[in-house]
């Protein structure tokens, strides 16, 4: 029974890791919260559901096609609204994200109209036991997809020049610039991958759910968000680990009887751990600096 | 004392010249203008990021809502019960998570706001989801307007008071501040008091002018739009609040003839202002020192003119 909780919750804690790799990169190099980030994950989720009904496509190509969609949105969105805004205080990029989170949700509400889309049938239901643990096809898919792309996006950060790029940048804006790095365009790379991994997530949270809405980025956005801060926002392994530990808490208390409280569960979570680990599971302290 | 109160809670003077939709809008406007001056003494002017003002409100709504209804007490005491549980819990708030920085603080007040707003969501002397009806319609637009003027005033006395200046004074450097004598955590925690009392004001008020209450009015986005007003008219600045307020609470109202397309545009409205005003509207502009800057080059116009 606590096995079939944590396996669970491991699933679900998959997709959220994948949506807070995308705020904890962005915030690591720009300090920027993105609000906008979770509505990149709704969209991603509907280009799949698009890919699979109208150009009758299976889900490989469907996933490809959504991160590949989300990349150029998420790009195009720095370019846009923060990157004018770069260098002037703290607050107005984040207003600037917050009005584009209201502008992709509209859309897509006007596009789509509000109420929640099925996710067409592109897995079979197939059930595997081990024991008493029960696994089913998606869940599989889930697990292995959100490893490989994070397994990939490590990979990246660790040997490609441009992923030593961004760490250099997230060190320390200046001085990578002043070492010959083009920040903007790491920044822009930035965004690129964390949009493309939301948009993984959006499909995959999708099939698991089999529900696509034009809300559904509001409330994965912000518990993502709670994750990424939870295991130290900036850090990737933090906010895979945050990702997971949000995921397994939230169907533990689920199982455990809250569920009426169910959305509340992160954000208790959240300011327990900021209150006793003020920088996250895994982040550096802040230094105080005159 | 009754008379006063009946004068207050009379609209027929607006009525004369507006229709009730334009005075509905109105006491609207002047509602959301008290919370977001109550954010302004966080944000604006002490510099500590809040993501979860509207949960604020929401405790003064209820807790106005229930004062009146529930326990039967007269609407001026519902308004100031709404006020001071907002600023209980703002307290208690306060004190743990004051102590975080920067972000960490604004992301602690997001969750808090999100907390509050499902446990409202599960209440039963709330209504839970199906939400809270039947408040009596006290709220008139002669009184918001009096809170209004209240509030700036009590806004303006406050900002250029000793303690005004130390909430500044930790804005602009913190340490610093410090080093000067000023008792950081003490003069946060009094503005955060502050602050939140008058949006649980603003909410009773809210409360008592819609009749109905429900938890999913007070979501995140409502705290986001509250901070929009202030970062939009620019930080710290009261003018500038009222600016982007009024603008921001009326654009909707306007854009209505565009119907559905109404928030699309609003959401690319706040992504051009910024770009366009990055400190906000009225970031960095003193008016006063703007009107005494015109005045003086007139001086010099004149003076040179003489010559």
């Amino acid at each position: 029974m606590l096995g079939q909780q944590l396996l669970n919750g491991l699933t679900l804690g998959a997709t959220y890791a994948l949506i807070a790799l995308g705020y904890t990169m962005v915030y690591g190099i720009i300090q920027l919260i993105n609000f906008a980030h979770g509505e990149i994950y709704m969209v991603g989720a509907f280009v799949g559901v698009l890919m699979v009904t109208v150009f009758k496509q299976g889900l490989v190509v469907s996933l490809v096609a959504a991160m590949l969609t989300c990349m150029i949105i998420g790009v195009s969105i720095e370019r846009i609204a923060y990157r004018p805004l770069r260098g002037s205080t703290r607050l107005s990029p984040l207003i600037s994200a917050i009005g584009v989170s209201i502008f992709l949700q509209t859309l897509m509400t006007k596009v789509q109209g509000p109420q929640p889309v099925g996710f067409p049938h592109v897995i079979e239901d197939a059930i595997y036991k081990f024991g008493s643990l029960e696994i089913t096809k998606v869940q599989i898919l889930i697990l292995v997809v959100a490893s490989l792309l994070m397994a990939g996006l490590t990979f990246i950060v660790k040997y490609v020049k441009i992923g030593k790029a961004m760490r250099a940048a997230s060190e320390d804006y200046d001085a990578a610039s002043l070492m010959g790095i083009n920040v903007n365009r790491v920044i822009s790379f930035t965004f690129a991958i964390g949009s493309s991994l939301a948009a993984a997530g959006g499909v995959l949270v999708g099939i698991y759910f089999n529900s696509v809405s034009p809300l559904m980025g509001v409330s994965a956005g912000l518990k993502a968000f709670c994750a990424a801060v939870l295991g130290g926002i900036g850090s990737i392994p933090g906010a895979m680990l945050g990702g997971i530990f949000l995921g397994v808490a939230e169907t533990l208390g689920i199982a455990g009887g809250f569920d009426l409280y169910k959305d509340a569960i992160a954000f208790t979570l959240l300011i327990v751990v900021l209150l006793f680990r003020p920088t996250g599971l895994l982040g550096r302290p802040i230094q105080r600096k005159v | 004392m009754d008379t006063i109160f009946n004068i207050l809670l009379n609209d027929s003077i607006f009525k004369a010249f507006l229709n009730d939709y334009y005075i509905q809008v109105l006491t609207m406007l002047g509602i959301y203008l008290i919370g977001s001056l109550g954010l302004n003494l966080i944000t604006g002017v002490t510099g500590q990021l809040s993501f979860g003002h509207a949960a604020f409100l929401s405790i003064g709504a209820y807790a106005s809502a229930i004062t009146s209804l529930k326990l039967g007490m007269p609407f001026p005491i519902a308004i100031l019960a709404g006020g001071v549980m907002a600023s209980i819990w703002g307290i208690l708030l306060g004190f743990p998570t004051l102590r975080l920085s920067g972000d960490y603080l604004g992301i602690a007040t997001l969750g808090f706001g999100e907390i509050v707003r499902v446990v409202f969501l599960n209440l039963s002397i709330t209504g839970g989801a199906l939400g809270m009806a039947g408040i009596p319609r006290n709220s008139s637009l002669t009184l918001v307007i009096f809170v209004v003027f209240f509030t700036i005033w009590a806004m303006y006395r406050l900002e250029n008071s000793r303690f005004g200046r130390a909430l500044v004074a930790i804005r602009e450097d913190e340490i610093a501040a410090e080093a000067m004598g000023v008792n950081i955590t003490n003069s946060k925690i009094v503005a955060f008091a502050l602050g939140t009392f008058f949006a649980g004001v603003s909410g009773g008020l809210y409360a008592h002018l819609l009749t109905y209450l429900n938890p999913s009015d007070f979501g995140f986005l409502k705290s986001f739009e509250f901070l929009t007003f202030v970062v939009l008219g620019g930080l710290g600045s009261i003018p500038g609040v009222i600016l982007g307020t009024s603008i921001l609470t009326l654009a909707p109202e306007f854009l209505r003839f565009i119907a559905d397309y109404r928030m699309m545009v609003y959401g690319l409205l706040m992504v051009f202002m910024m770009i366009v005003r990055p400190r906000g509207l009225l970031g960095g502009v003193r008016l006063s020192r703007v009107f005494k800057k015109k005045l003086s080059q007139r001086d010099k116009a004149s003076a040179t003119g003489a010559n």
